[in-house]
């Protein structure tokens, strides 16, 4: 059975649940730092190890990018919000309890536009809420590093108080074929526009974005299935495998007549699988009310208003306009946005290089390097001026394309700004005529055939005498001059 | 200076400013009664005689340096083992916090050592304050001071014994349905429950978190007063701490002293003269007290709070739910007991074990019902409507208020009674707290005052106020005890 036969026979719905940390300065609750990789439990208080007696209080900075986030998801704000508790029993939740938003998010009623395969599908978002993110539990003494025989258990609870944001779409329909694919642009959206906002550094791989998959299928014309929710999707490239996989398991057991249990699933990076994790029928009660440590949250119309008036432009509409002001193709400006070179490109725009030039370089020598060295393009030491110097001095034929990588190749190794890599390599284009002419009587007294062919209309024979010219003036030659001078001599 | 531990916490206050004793001086004092009479009264759970002699020289230092310091400063206090103390034990009462040494001060901690208190230990209590008798503290009961076969209250008896057994002039206690009032009912002695929201509950280790209110306890209601005026304030460390001024508790203790109420109109609560299970010398003692006020110029009238006979089934759904979430932490994993920790038992194993032999009876009853009350499926009958009859409860305060400025009852249907007498039947001990629950559910302040005795032990007299009024209160009280007086305990 095909991918294709299934999604001919079953509706796919998904929905998605995204869990973001928050790059604020300090914890949700207390004043601890929230950076990424101290040493554990160094940035822990009585508040967030949930000492006796110890009481929480709500970080301003993490209740304005929240309203941020849900203004860029053209949320509605509720005026009037409370945070509650969700009850139960972990060793790395220090409280046994984690302070949430239940019945009454922050915000609530919005939608995120994305676009797959040049069709734009609209997720619809349910709420985005916040809460505190736990420690982590580390399982010392068995083979496999989990639970399971370990002879010990450590607690690092520098993570646990960190702002963590709740974003949970409505059921997304309709998706056909393409769930897997919207699953993805829809995480791949939401990174960019949290990016864009600054309220996080949505780095899957640390975890700081991390994402659950719901899925189920029913057939056409039916009620939507049971629904199975798949954690631990760490990639971009893993919800959209997650989805996929999911999708073929359970019309596999629909198929054979079975029926789909409502459970967390597990998806696993290396087999693209999903096993079975706790069924929900055996799920905790979590006994949610509303936490009586914390006032409700109550959000001034005024101060909403501010915020957002002050959001940067969303990651699509500076998409759309960057594409038509660039003059790219829809595939051109996917590649663009994949090498992470949008802003790079447009600030050096704004520097003085033309689009082209532009883009010419950061998509060409530079994206280049940056695969090769696995560095990001904005890490690499060449700011958006260096290239658009570089850019000016080729424009205005000051370097040619073989003069200009070498400058590039320079610049990568620290040598200084464009103009002082010329100088110091020597490497301007030798436009002195009397030289190159000197040049091109020994190319032609060197190629009498070729320059026999020339005569006789045949133009293209000229790269040779251009490359011979080339060689001898060790590349410091404009290639169009010499040509241009060639064929005058040859007419 | 023998009869320095009869002396008032203000007389204290003003003989240590005079030079005409010091804070070593008095120090010591209530040091050695403590040792001379808690053997009997079992008040203290720690007593810090190197602490409290270090921080009483060290007001005597300042104040040799020509500090100015407020009116409490070298002045001995006690506090309840369920307020955090830095580098002190603080057990709740309970097996479960045995050892455990904050290493922080509660909010109110701090104030009480900047105003140069001088604490001496921390007080004996029913474990996590659940409890109206101090039989709950997993330490062994305290015995009141009038008669050492009887009760002295709860949950914060030992803080009202300390009083009663002249071990400290002033002391902490914490007030979540009466556990301030009923000890100083029943012990003789002055306790008042401030605005929920008007002192700090940061470093006040949470019973049930929208009813927790610290305050101070204290033989005098200006003592009360004082110490009140030091603890209280807006805290940022504790979000339902409220961002508002004191009222002018002090002051209002001073004007009350005059004995004149004049133009004070009280209510009496009519659902609490008609409630079964007052004894009739309490009622007796009371309705003598309101002929006092009277004369001293208010006017009585009785009012009716329809709701507040809900007051004690509705506590006992949202302070078993509050707890139920609040005790959660106490798991084994950071801090306090831990058991069967060998290497076998897995993690939950270990957690259940740990709980289950390091709470007590009561505390397990309350996680029990309020887990029950906050499950799904019966939030709404239980949780849910306890919050709704919250409400109606506050709506007949509000609406009392508007016809007079506080309401009067005593403080509980009963004098302190035998140890043992009610810890088989848990509901006959929840009676203890019918009358001082309703202020908790609404948030205002109430305080008890001695007005008098019932079979040779002492009655309080409640005076409930608006919310942050809490000066009316005070004034009411002092007024009472300027024609009353203070007890006197017999001579242990």
């Amino acid at each position: 059975m095909t991918y294709a036969d299934i999604v001919e026979r079953y509706e796919p719905v998904i929905g998605l649940e995204t869990h973001v940390e928050l790059g604020t300065r300090t914890k949700m609750f207390c004043s601890c730092p929230t950076e990424f990789g101290a040493e554990p439990n160094t940035q822990v208080c009585p508040v967030c190890l949930a000492l006796p007696g110890a009481l929480p209080v709500v970080n301003a900075v993490a209740i304005e990018s929240t309203i941020k986030i849900g203004l860029a998801l053209n949320c509605s704000i509720a005026e009037w919000c409370r945070f509650a508790r969700k009850n139960y029993f972990y060793p790395d939740m220090p409280k046994n309890f984690q302070i949430s938003q239940y019945d009454e998010p922050l915000c609530f009623d919005g939608y995120l536009d994305v676009e797959v395969d040049g069709r734009t599908v609209r997720i619809e978002i349910e709420r985005v809420h916040m809460e505190e993110d736990t420690g982590k539990t580390m399982h010392i003494g068995g083979s496999t590093g989990r639970i399971q025989g370990a002879t010990e258990s450590l607690v690092d609870y520098n993570r646990a108080g960190i702002p963590l944001i709740e974003i949970v779409t409505k059921p997304v329909t309709g998706t056909g074929a393409m769930a897997p694919e919207v699953a993805k642009a829809y995480v791949a959206e939401l990174r960019d526009v949290l990016r864009g906002l600054g309220v996080s550094d949505v780095r899957m791989e640390q975890g700081s974005l991390r994402c659950d998959v719901n899925t189920s299928l029913n057939k056409p014309g039916e009620e939507w299935g049971t629904r199975t929710e798949t954690k631990n999707v760490n990639s971009l490239r893993s919800v959209e495998r997650a989805v996929r996989s999911e999708i073929i398991r359970q019309s596999g057991i629909l198929d054979d007549g079975g029926k789909i249990t409502q459970e967390t699933r597990h998806f696993h990076e290396d087999t693209g699988q999903t096993t079975s994790g706790r069924s929900k029928e055996t799920a905790t009660d979590y006994r949610y009310f509303p936490e009586p440590d914390l006032v409700p949250v109550t959000p001034a119309r005024e101060w909403v208003e501010e915020i957002r008036a002050g959001l940067p432009e969303m990651p699509r509409v500076r998409r759309l306009r960057l594409r038509e002001a660039w003059g790219l193709s829809e595939h051109d400006m996917q590649s663009v946005l994949n090498a992470g070179a949008v802003d790079l490109i447009e600030a050096t725009i704004v520097a003085g290089a033309s689009s082209e030039g532009a883009r010419k370089w950061w998509m060409g020598e530079l994206a280049r390097r940056s695969n090769e060295t696995g560095q990001e393009l904005d890490a690499l030491g060449i700011t958006p001026q260096w290239v658009a110097e570089l850019v000016s001095l080729t424009d205005a034929g000051k370097l040619n394309d073989k003069l200009a990588r070498q400058v590039v190749e320079a610049g990568l190794n620290g040598e200084g700004t464009p103009g002082e890599i010329m100088a110091a390599r020597k490497l301007e284009v030798v436009s002195d005529t009397g030289a190159l002419l000197e040049a091109i009587d020994a190319a032609i007294a060197a190629n009498p055939d070729v320059a026999e062919k020339i005569r006789g209309g045949n133009q293209g024979a000229a790269g040779v005498l251009i490359g011979a010219v080339m060689k001898t003036t060790g590349g410091q030659a404009d290639a169009k001059t010499v040509r241009g001078l060639i064929l005058e001599k040859l007419k | 200076m023998s009869s320095l531990i009869k002396k008032t916490a203000a007389e204290l206050g003003e003989l240590i400013a005079a030079g005409q004793t010091s804070a070593l001086e008095v120090t010591r004092e209530h040091l050695d009664q403590i040792s001379k009479v808690d053997g009997r009264v079992h008040a203290f759970l720690h007593v810090d005689v190197e602490g409290a002699l270090a921080a009483a020289k060290a007001v005597d230092a300042r104040r040799a340096a020509g500090e100015k310091l407020g009116p409490l400063a070298g002045v001995p206090i006690a506090v309840k083992d369920v307020v955090t103390t830095k580098g002190l034990p603080t057990t709740a009462g309970s097996k479960i916090l045995e050892g455990w040494v904050p290493p922080y001060d509660a909010t109110l901690v701090e104030r009480l050592k900047d105003a140069g208190t001088v604490i001496l230990g921390k007080t004996n209590m029913d474990e996590f304050a659940m409890g109206s008798s101090t039989e709950y503290s997993a330490y062994g009961p305290t015995f009141n001071p009038w008669d050492l076969t009887r009760i002295p209250g709860g949950s914060g008896g030992g803080s009202s014994a300390a009083l009663a057994a002249y071990e400290a002039p002033l002391s902490i206690g914490t007030d979540t349905g009466g556990s301030i009032r009923q000890p100083g009912a029943v012990t003789g002695t002055v306790g008042a429950k401030p605005t929920y929201g008007g002192t700090s509950r940061y470093g006040l280790i949470a019973f049930s978190s929208s009813l927790d209110t610290p305050g101070p306890c204290a033989r005098t209601v200006l003592d009360a007063a004082l110490l009140h005026e030091v603890i209280a304030g807006h805290d940022p460390r504790d979000s339902t701490s409220i961002p508002a001024p004191v009222s002018p508790v002090v002051a209002a203790a001073r004007q009350g002293m005059s004995g004149d109420l004049t133009g004070v109109k009280l209510g009496l609560v009519k659902e609490f003269m008609s409630a079964e299970g007052a004894e009739p010398g309490v009622v007796a003692a009371f309705h003598a007290a309101v002929e006092s006020l009277t004369k001293l110029g208010a006017e009585i009238v009785e009012i009716s709070c329809p709701n507040f006979v809900y007051a004690l089934p509705t506590y006992y759904l949202i302070a078993p739910s509050e707890c139920s979430s609040n005790l959660a932490r106490f798991d084994g994993v950071r801090y306090g007991l831990r058991v069967g920790d060998n290497g076998v038992n897995s993690l939950e194993e270990v957690m259940s074990l740990t709980r289950e032999a390091g709470f007590g009876p009561e505390v397990k009853r309350r996680i029990m019902v309020g887990t029950y009350a906050l499950s799904s499926g019966y939030y709404d009958a239980y949780y849910g409507q306890a919050q709704k009859v919250r409400t109606l409860i506050t709506r007949d305060f509000q609406a009392a208020f508007e016809k007079v400025d506080a309401l009067i009852s005593p403080t509980t249907p009963f004098v302190a009674f035998q140890l043992g007498a009610r810890t088989a039947d848990p509901s006959s001990m929840y009676l203890a707290d019918l009358y001082t629950i309703p202020s908790n559910l609404y948030g205002g302040p109430a305080i008890s005052v001695p007005c008098g005795l019932s079979e040779g032990l002492p009655v309080g007299l409640q005076v409930m106020a608006p919310t942050l009024a809490d000066d009316r209160m005070y004034r009411v009280a002092a007024a009472l005890e300027s024609t009353i007086g203070t007890l006197t305990p017999p001579e242990l």
